[in-house]
Parts: C-alpha cells; structure tokens; sequence
C-alpha cells in the first residue's frame, strides 16, 4: 500500500465555519433515551404473528454429523418448524469474505448452518421456530444428532506443520494464506535481509496476541419482517449499510426489496462488523414460512459463536547499531482465522501489516503473514483491528532493544522516531503519515504523570528491596484510521470502497435532517453531527436532528469501524452543509435582489456585504423554498444536498501513553498506579464524547494486557464460556486515568480531525505490559505472557519464562471452572 | 438462558417450607437469594422440578442476640449484613467478608444462609464461618438440630444439610474488640467482583502482647472450607511479632488440597495461602 499521491483527487477544498460549536463539551443528545431504557433495541422489537427462533449448537469442534434427528423437536408444544443444514442446502450459499487478501488465498466457503460437517464448537446445526423463544429453547433439548469426531486442530505452530491434520478436508493444508510486504521489493525501503546481517545488534522475540471476545453489551439479535417478496430486517449491526448488499447477494433476495434497519445499538468493538451466519438464517427461515421472526442470542451463545479477535503468534526481528539506531525490522506473524473466513477475517492482520514500524524510522522492513485455519470461531475486527497488534509488538521489542542496549528506553525511542519537522513523512511501510509531535506528547505525558518522581520512587523500592516493585512503561504510538481511500483499499484487493455518504434536508420550518452513512453504535454521532452542522449552517444546536441505520432513510453508506466515522462521515456532512450553503445563496440573492458574490454568510445569515443586520437567514431561505412562489429561473425549489466523500489518505493520531505499574512479587499480582496519556486526535469537536471513547479504549487495552482471554480445553471448548471466567475489569478494577491532548489538525480533512475509537484501545496494552516488566526486569524477567495474571508474573519470577500456557497448565487437571462446578454438582437439598 | 419449566411455591412460614419441600418429591431446590441456583438454572445445568422460594419467610430474616451468641436468619441479605449494628460489633469479620462478595447487585439478593447453604469453597462466607465455629440449625420433618461448622461442610457444595431439611439459622459466637479480638479477611482475586483465588479469614486474641488464640478459615484450598490448624496451634502463646506470625503462617497451606484451574494452579495457591495468611494476620494483630 502506498500513499495516494494522485493529486487530482476529488476533493474540493471546504471552508470550516467559525467553530462555535465544534470544541464544546456538548453532553450526547443521545444519552436520554439510551440510559433510561427508552429506545428501542431489537429485542425489543415484537411484531404480529412473530415467531422465534433458537439455534442448536455444535457441542463438538470438529466432527462429521453422522445422524441428525428433529422430528420430536417438530411434536414439541408451539413448535412451529425445526431446520437443518439439508434444508437449507441449496440456498444457503456461504457467508461472504469481502477481502481476498492474496490472489490465491483459500477460501472454504462458510455456510450458515453445518450441512454434514461441524468446524467448531457453537456452529449452529439446526434452528427450531417456535411460537415463543421459551418453546424454541425447549425444543432445542428434543433434538437427536450423532457426531462422528475428526482430529481437532488448536494451535497454529502445529496446525501449519506438515502432517498436521486438517480443519478443511477439501485444501491441501491450514494455511488460507501468505501475505507478503517487502519493503525493498516495494521500493519504499532497503533490503532487510542485508540490514540484520550487517546489524551490530539484533534483538528476536515471540510475542503471543492472545485470543479475545469483543463482548459488546447488547448481544447480537435480529428480527426479520417478510411481507410478501420485501423483507425488512432490524439487525443489532454495526453495518447495515453493508449488510444489506451481502445478504442480498447471499440469499438472492434482490437488492431492493430488502431494507435493513440498525436501531440503538448497544456496542459492538468490531463483533457487529459482521454478516452473521443467524442474520442469513432469520431471512432464509422468514423466507420459508413468510412470518415474522426473532433471535436474539444469550450471553453464553455470544461469547461462543460470534466471532472474536486478535490471537496472533508473533515472531519479531529488530537490527540496530551499538548507539540504537535502528536498522531494520522483520515480522513473521501466524493470524489464527478460526475454522472459516468470515466479513474480513483475513483483511485484519493486512491493516496490521504496515503499521509495525510504528513511529520510527526503519531503514529496512519486511512482513509476513500466514493466515491459519484452527477449529475455533472465526476471528476478524475487534476494537483496533490489526494495529493493536502491530503497535504491541513495535513498542514491546523497542523496550527489548533498550534493554539489550543498556539503554533507557525512551531515549531510544527519541533517538529513532520521526521529527515534529519532517511530517509529511512516507515510511519504510509506504504509508505518508500526515502531521503530529511525537516529542511534544511525550512531554506532556512525562508531566502529567510525575515522571521524574516515580523513578525516584522506583529507585527506593529496589534499593530496599521492597515486596511491592514499581515500573513504568510506554507506549508511544500512532495508527491508521480514517479508512479508508477507496483506491488505496482496492491495491489491497478489499472488496468495497471506504468513501461515506451524507444528506441534509432543510425542512420548511427551518428545522434540520442530517442523514449518515456512518451507523453508529454508542460513539454520539448524533452529538457531534449536530455541532459540525450547526456551525456550517448558522443553526441552533437543537435544530438539527440526525438520522442513520436504516437503508431506506439514509441509502448510502459505509458504516461504523476503524475510527473512520468524523473523519470521513463527518466530513462528508460538511460538505453536504457546504451544498446547502450554496444552493441557499442562489435562492437568498434572489430574494434580497443582490448579486450572490455580493453576499456573504455569518451565523445562518445572508446579507450584502457592508450592511449587516439586513439579510435572511438560511432558515428563512429553507421556507422561501418550500412555498417556492419566488425563486430564480433554471433552478430547483430545494436547497437539500447529498455528498459522498472518499479520502486521500488515512489521518494518524498519534500519543504517548505512560502506565505506572506496582508488581507484588510475592503475589504476582499488578496493579496500576498511574496511568497517562497525551494523544493527538487531531481537531477535537466534542472534547467530552473524546474523553470518553479514551476512557473506554484504555480499559479495553488494559483489559488485554491484564485479564482477557479467551481459553480453548484441549477438546476445542471455549472454557472461558461466561464471564465468570472470561474476566472483563469493572471501573474498581481500573486507575484513574490523567489524560491530555496535543492538536495538530489532520491535513488530508477538512475537519482537522483524526479519529479516536480506537486509540486508547491500542496504545495502552504494551504500556501496561512494559511497564510490568519493568518492575520486574531487574529480576531476570523479560517476558511475560498476556493477560498478566498474577500466577503467570509470579511464575515468570520464580521459574523464568514467560509464565506460561493457561490452558496448557489446566488440560490435566482435575479441577474445573467456578461456573461449571457450581453447576456440575448442585444437588438435592441446595439451598441457594 | 431460560429455564426449563419447573413448579414452583412460595411458602411464607418455616412449616410451610418444610411442607412444601416435602411435597415437592425427589428434585426440589430451595430457592434463597438465587445467586448461584439461578444462573445455573438459566444455563439449564440445573433442571429441578420444584422451587421453593424461601424470600417471603420473613422469620428467617435478621439478627438478634442470645447470651454469648450472635443469631443470624438463614435469609438474612448480604446488605442486611452489612448495615447490622450487632454484627459489627460482634463479627465484624463476616462484615469484612460479606463486603468482598460479588457486587452490590449480588450483595442486595444473595443472602449469608444462602451462600453458606451452596458451600462453594471459592465463596468467602463459609472460611468464615469455620473459623468463627459457626454453629448451623437446621429444621427438618422431625424437627430442629444443631451442626457445628467443622460438621457441615462436607465434600464439594456438599454440606450436612439432608433432604427435606432447611437450613434456619446460624449462631455466630461473639468476637468483640473489647475482649482483644483483631479480624481480617485477605482475599486474593483477580478483578473486584470475581471469586476469591485463595482467602484467609483469621480472627487472632491478644492479651498483654501475647496471642491467645487464633482461628484461621481458608477459601478454596480444598472441596471444603478449611482450617489452617497448624498455623493456628503455632501461634498460641507466642509474642505478636511479625516474625512469629510469619513463622506460623509457613504451615498454612499443610494439609490442603487445593485444585487446578483457570486461574491457578495448585503450587501457586499453596504459596498464596502462605503470604495471605501472614497478611491477614498481621493486620488481625495489628502489626
């Protein structure tokens, strides 16, 4: 990938009005009625005559369904229909992977629900229909299926060795694929084989992105409304714009005749950028029997069968000189897909792969990718998508570098990163970082937490060789959002483009119809849409409402993910409003008998230059329109507009986040003393809605670094089933967090703006993770495995490595789960 | 996360409960806070036939003094416990325990006789209870009779608890301040709400710069609840020191049996054990 450099693009240059609105710490608009219970959520959506439906899952990894039996499922009270892979055959199709990565990558094709073969663990091989969801669930107990076991294949180092077994019988081996980025070979750099070898240093390490589960708060839930050949469906999606066309190239219900509709969506991290196999299934079941019909999953069903993120096996390769500049750098990664490519599971190690240089200037790069079959859910975008990984190995192996070097480790990371001078920068990867002050950051960060004070602290602890150990870790970090430019997603053979689309209708009373392509699903864009329009607009605040998630209102769209929402959607909403603006000023000269160059526009009002006070508003204009009795020959009685805009490049914000880490040795356990960030967003519109998605991104990065983890038993069960022992931080779990900005606006966007979703999600967990290390390094630790559990640290102390396997420590042991255990023995007489 | 069908009764007195599960046949749960049976039914891992429901036997609620013993109703919340006058002053322990449970959502159904009742070994209030030699009344068809903590743990969520009985109450003795008692609850988890890894629940006398006594319950070291017995016999009469305390808290984890799983391994607990019973003590002895 390249930085487009075509500077013909079709980007008008827009003029922001005076930001009245924009840097306020406006409270969301939105919140009412989302913490007060008052809007509607899929699953409380009911219908006449809706049925609903519940999924029977496999209990098995990997097996042939050697015998399936529903017929006592059917004689179950209110059972009105029970289906299986068979009945759904020939119309299935397979579930749609938009990104081809590679020319010759290996698809298997991915069905919605297991025809004679099950790939893993929670793969639906058969849904009942029922009258309640209570039926179904009932129904689902009367089903009768044999499963002839096949070799169950876990982990990757096997899965990609000869000999290993198989997940798909129909390709010669696991591996869909090997994605290659040479920078040499790409021109964008030196040769990195001649780099090591000519390197006075070289550092190796293997890093282990453990599996995770995106575990949005609304689970996943659909209903689907057919009404003779249309169909509606209501999806708890990030995507329904996207959706819309896979499932109607998947189920063959024509394009048009279906509409999709996202309500409030309570959350999705990634896990609802996804066409789900149970979305086809409620289509194809309401296709069936004409009804109506519901599913909504449970919790355990969420954590089992939608798809997770992350776990990648990554083997990295630093080359430096004596004085720590850094000569080159190779990545050799196993991205574990699961047992089937789902939306864009193979796409999220590629968003990765160029973004591993991180800040600093490599002379030399290389990246290899092989995406690997496991018989696991799918993996694919989860908060971040690619760069948290990229940016954890970058900022861990920089620390390792320090350490081999004897160095401090942000005096080598000054040393290497890219002046505050010399953006625009393109780098060794080919991307052209846009603006930033890498120096600048760190400063403030290095202020706001007490820096100097803490290392005095940590010098004491080890002086007295205190139980309780202090640390302190960094991350500073930059990644890709604002996805994306569609020319540049199409050199990567992704299978649609990354522009957005926006509307606005001026209504005749003045009032305001924003209508986006950007679906959002907790971020407040109805918030920040209202502040950017009422300031290009001249409008109150409140006069503008904003409309999204429903394909007959807002009828392009590329939807929520990858920080891309202001940046692109936002600034296609100022452009629309810059269209309104200039059809207003047709109609207003018109109106005021003057000539449109002599009008100009402040605070919502035209009047003729040198008279102020004078004028009409565009409010008024809005009016004038509607009652079209006055208007100017050869124009439209409308001052509505549409724009869609496709970006020039990605923005990148960058950041220094400090995490300040107390280490019990004789526990293992850590906790966070301090934690600090300073991240540039670029142009801040809601400094609050800001703060916020920091707030919420360092918890789930720290959440990665300390207690996630998603666990597989040697059979291929997902052990940590619930969140009794899928472990998620509450805010008694987590530090206060000090945080701050720096601002250089993104050049490439009208806006300033950068994108922020994802950035607290992806700086914080090698912070946490150094930062732990370096409590501890002086111990003889240099590794220790994520989530830092404190038996893992406390191993990691005592008997060297990395801590270890968690599921590898328990496959033989005797014990079991608190949740299973509670269960396995309730016995008469309990009393609970 | 629906339960499959099931009867279901509400009796409102102690007779009426026992009434009730009589009748109820061979697969009745009884139904106190629902903390642990809910979930477990909503997952389908349970599929009793009959619930009874003990939330409206207000009998069964409260505390209230007798003599030298604090008596405690099996349906006493775990909020009810921690706004007690009478448990603060006298057992202030099980305060401290019951203030580490869950969350407050789970604090305000889940109820002390409950939670005592499902005797997981990684909940905290039955350490607790053992340490303090807790004595269980349970009623029956033949009547009530008296269990002493060391009795009622039996095996793994097993207690002495028969069928048809109900456990009614729990008689907590008097610990207070005043008599040199110190108490600690160290409990060692990995975020806030989730269960104990390991905790030690240690109630330690001092009487002129001596200890006196020591009673040291252990969370999750084993299928029961335990008692660090050797620990507690080392202690007896010797200075309170950290360095006596730790000397005795190196025997805590002999004789346990603690098990693998997710979140540690066996070796590691036993290690835990160790230094969490030297923290607890301390602090009980206020070093």
């Amino acid at each position: 990938m390249t930085a487009v450099e075509d500077p013909a693009a079709p980007d008008t240059p827009v003029q922001m009005a005076p930001a009245k609105e924009v840097g306020q710490a406006r409270r969301r608009k939105e919140d009412a009625r989302l913490i007060t219970g008052e809007t509607q959520w899929t699953d409380n959506i009911v219908l006449p005559g809706m049925l609903h439906m519940a999924m029977l899952r496999s209990p098995v990894a990997h097996a042939r369904i050697t015998h399936l039996d529903v017929s006592a499922a059917k004689d179950r009270p209110n059972v009105v229909a029970v289906y299986t892979g068979a009945d759904f055959a020939e119309e299935q199709g397979s579930l749609p992977c938009a990104w081809p990565v590679t020319p010759d990558m290996v698809n298997p094709g991915h069905p919605s629900i297991a025809v004679d073969q099950v790939n893993h663990v929670g793969e639906a091989v058969a849904v009942v229909v029922a009258r309640t969801r209570t039926a179904a669930a009932d129904a689902l107990e009367a089903i009768d299926v044999d499963y002839e076991p096949l070799p169950v294949v876990l982990d990757m180092e096997q899965a990609v060795q000869a000999g290993s077994p198989l997940v798909h019988d129909s390709i010669s081996s696991n591996t869909s694929y090997h994605f290659v980025f040479d920078a040499g070979e790409a021109g964008t750099g030196a040769d990195t084989d001649q780099a090591f070898a000519d390197a006075e240093v070289t550092v190796s390490r293997r890093f282990v992105q453990q599996r995770l589960i995106p575990a949005f708060m609304e689970p996943r839930s659909v209903v689907v409304q057919p009404t003779r050949d249309n169909y509606t469906m209501w999806s708890a999606t990030q995507i329904p714009h996207v959706l819309r066309v896979m499932a109607a190239m998947v189920t063959g219900i024509p394009e048009h005749k279906l509409r999709v509709i996202a309500p409030d969506v309570g959350g999705g991290f990634g896990g609802k950028l996804q066409v789900n196999p149970e979305e086809i299934l409620a289509l194809l079941v309401a296709r069936r029997l004409g009804r109506p019909v519901k599913w909504t999953e449970t919790r355990g069903e969420s954590l089992m069968a939608a798809h997770h993120g992350r776990d990648q096996v990554q083997f990295i390769d630093v080359a430096a000189d004596r004085e720590g500049n850094v000569k080159g750098l190779r990545c050799r990664i196993l991205a574990d897909m699961g047992a089937y490519l789902r939306l864009i599971t193979p796409g999220v190690p590629v968003l990765g792969a160029f973004m591993f240089p991180g800040i600093y200037k490599f002379p030399a790069y290389r990246f290899e990718c092989d995406g690997v079959f496991t018989n696991k859910v799918p993996t694919d975008a989860y908060r971040g998508a690619g760069r948290p990984e990229a940016t954890f190995a970058i900022e861990r192996i920089m620390d390792e570098l320090a350490a081999e070097l004897g160095m401090d480790p942000l005096e080598l990371r000054r040393k290497n990163w890219i002046g505050a001078e010399e953006f625009p920068f393109t780098t060794v990867a080919g991307l052209e970082y846009d603006s930033g002050d890498y120096a600048q950051a760190t400063e403030q960060a290095l202020e706001l937490i007490g820096y100097d004070e803490l290392r005095a602290e940590q010098q004491r602890r080890r002086e007295s060789n205190d139980p309780v150990q202090l640390g302190i870790g960094f991350s500073t970090f930059t990644e890709m959002c604002g996805l994306a430019p569609s020319r540049v997603l199409g050199s990567l053979a992704y299978g649609a483009g990354g522009w957005e689309s926006a509307s606005i209708r001026m209504l005749p009373t003045g009032k305001v119809e924003v209508v986006t392509g950007s679906t959002p699903h907790g971020q407040g864009h109805e918030t920040a849409w209202s502040q950017l329009v009422a300031d290009q607009l001249g409008v109150p605040f409140e006069d503008v409402e904003v409309l999204h998630g429903d394909t007959a209102i807002s009828s392009r769209g590329m939807d929520t993910y990858g920080s891309r929402s202001l940046v692109v959607g936002g600034t296609a909403v100022v452009k629309a409003a810059e269209k309104v603006v200039q059809k207003a000023r047709a109609i207003a000269a018109h109106l005021l008998e003057a000539s449109e160059d002599d009008l100009e526009f402040t605070g919502g009002k035209f009047s003729v230059k040198g008279t102020p006070g004078t004028g009409i508003g565009i409010q008024e204009v809005a009016l004038a329109v509607f009652a079209a009795h006055d208007y100017p020959e050869g124009i439209e009685p409308t001052i509505d507009a549409e724009a869609t805009y496709d970006p020039v490049n990605f923005s990148f914000p960058h950041g220094t986040h400090i995490c300040a880490m107390e280490v019990d040795t004789e526990t293992g356990f850590v906790k966070i003393r301090k934690y600090a960030s300073v991240d540039d967003v670029g142009t801040i519109v809601n400094p609050l809605i800001v703060e916020g998605q920091m707030h919420g991104g360092l918890a789930q990065g720290i959440a990665q670094a300390l207690y996630e983890e998603a666990i597989y038993d040697a059979d291929g069960n997902l052990t940590t089933g619930s969140f009794v022992d899928y472990l998620l931080p509450s805010a008694a779990d987590l530090p206060h967090f000090d945080t701050g900005n720096t601002v250089h606006p993104a050049p490439g966007n009208p806006i300033g703006a950068k994108g922020v979703g994802e950035a607290g999600c992806i700086a914080s967990t090698p912070a946490v993770v150094n930062a732990a290390l370096d409590a501890v390094r002086h111990l003889g630790v240099t590794d220790i495995r994520m989530p830092l559990t404190p038996e893992r640290v406390w191993r990691a102390m005592h008997q060297g490595g990395d801590g270890g396997d968690r599921a590898a420590a328990t496959s033989n042991a005797q014990g079991v789960t608190s949740s299973e255990a509670a269960t396995a023995s309730v016995t008469e007489g309990d009393q609970q | 996360m629906i339960p499959a069908a099931f009867d279901y009764a509400r009796p409102t007195t102690v007779e009426e409960a026992l009434q009730a599960i009589a009748e109820g046949g061979d697969d009745v749960k009884i139904l106190a806070g629902g903390q642990s049976l809910i979930p477990v039914m909503r997952l389908r891992l349970a599929a009793p036939e009959v619930v009874v429901d003990l939330t409206r036997v207000e009998g069964l609620r409260g505390v209230r003094e007798e003599g030298d013993q604090l008596v405690v109703g099996a349906m006493t919340t775990h909020a009810d416990v921690l706004t007690d006058p009478l448990l603060a002053r006298y057992a202030p322990l099980v305060v401290e325990a019951t203030e580490t449970v869950a969350d407050r959502q789970v604090r305000r159904r889940g109820t002390f006789g409950g939670a005592l009742a499902h005797a997981d070994p990684a909940g905290d209030l039955p350490a607790v209870a053992l340490a303090l030699d807790a004595e269980f009344v349970i009623a029956g068809p033949a009547g009530r009779r008296t269990v002493p903590a060391a009795e009622f743990f039996v095996d793994y969520l097993t207690t002495a608890i028969e069928e048809g009985e109900l456990l009614v109450e729990i008689r907590l003795p008097k610990l207070a301040a005043d008599d040199g008692w110190g108490v600690r609850y160290e409990k060692f988890n990995r975020v806030a709400q989730a269960w104990s890894i390991v905790a030690v629940a240690a109630a330690v006398r001092r009487e002129g710069g001596r200890i006196t006594e020591a009673r040291i319950g252990l969370t999750n070291m084993g299928p029961t609840p335990l008692r660090a017995s050797a620990t507690e016999a080392a202690l007896v009469g010797v200075d309170v020191s950290l360095e006596t305390v730790t000397a005795a808290a190196a025997q805590a984890a002999e004789g346990t049996s603690p098990s693998n799983d997710l979140n540690a391994q066996a070796d590691y607990r036993q290690h835990l054990a160790q230094v969490l019973t030297r923290r607890a003590l301390a602090a009980a002895a206020g070093l």
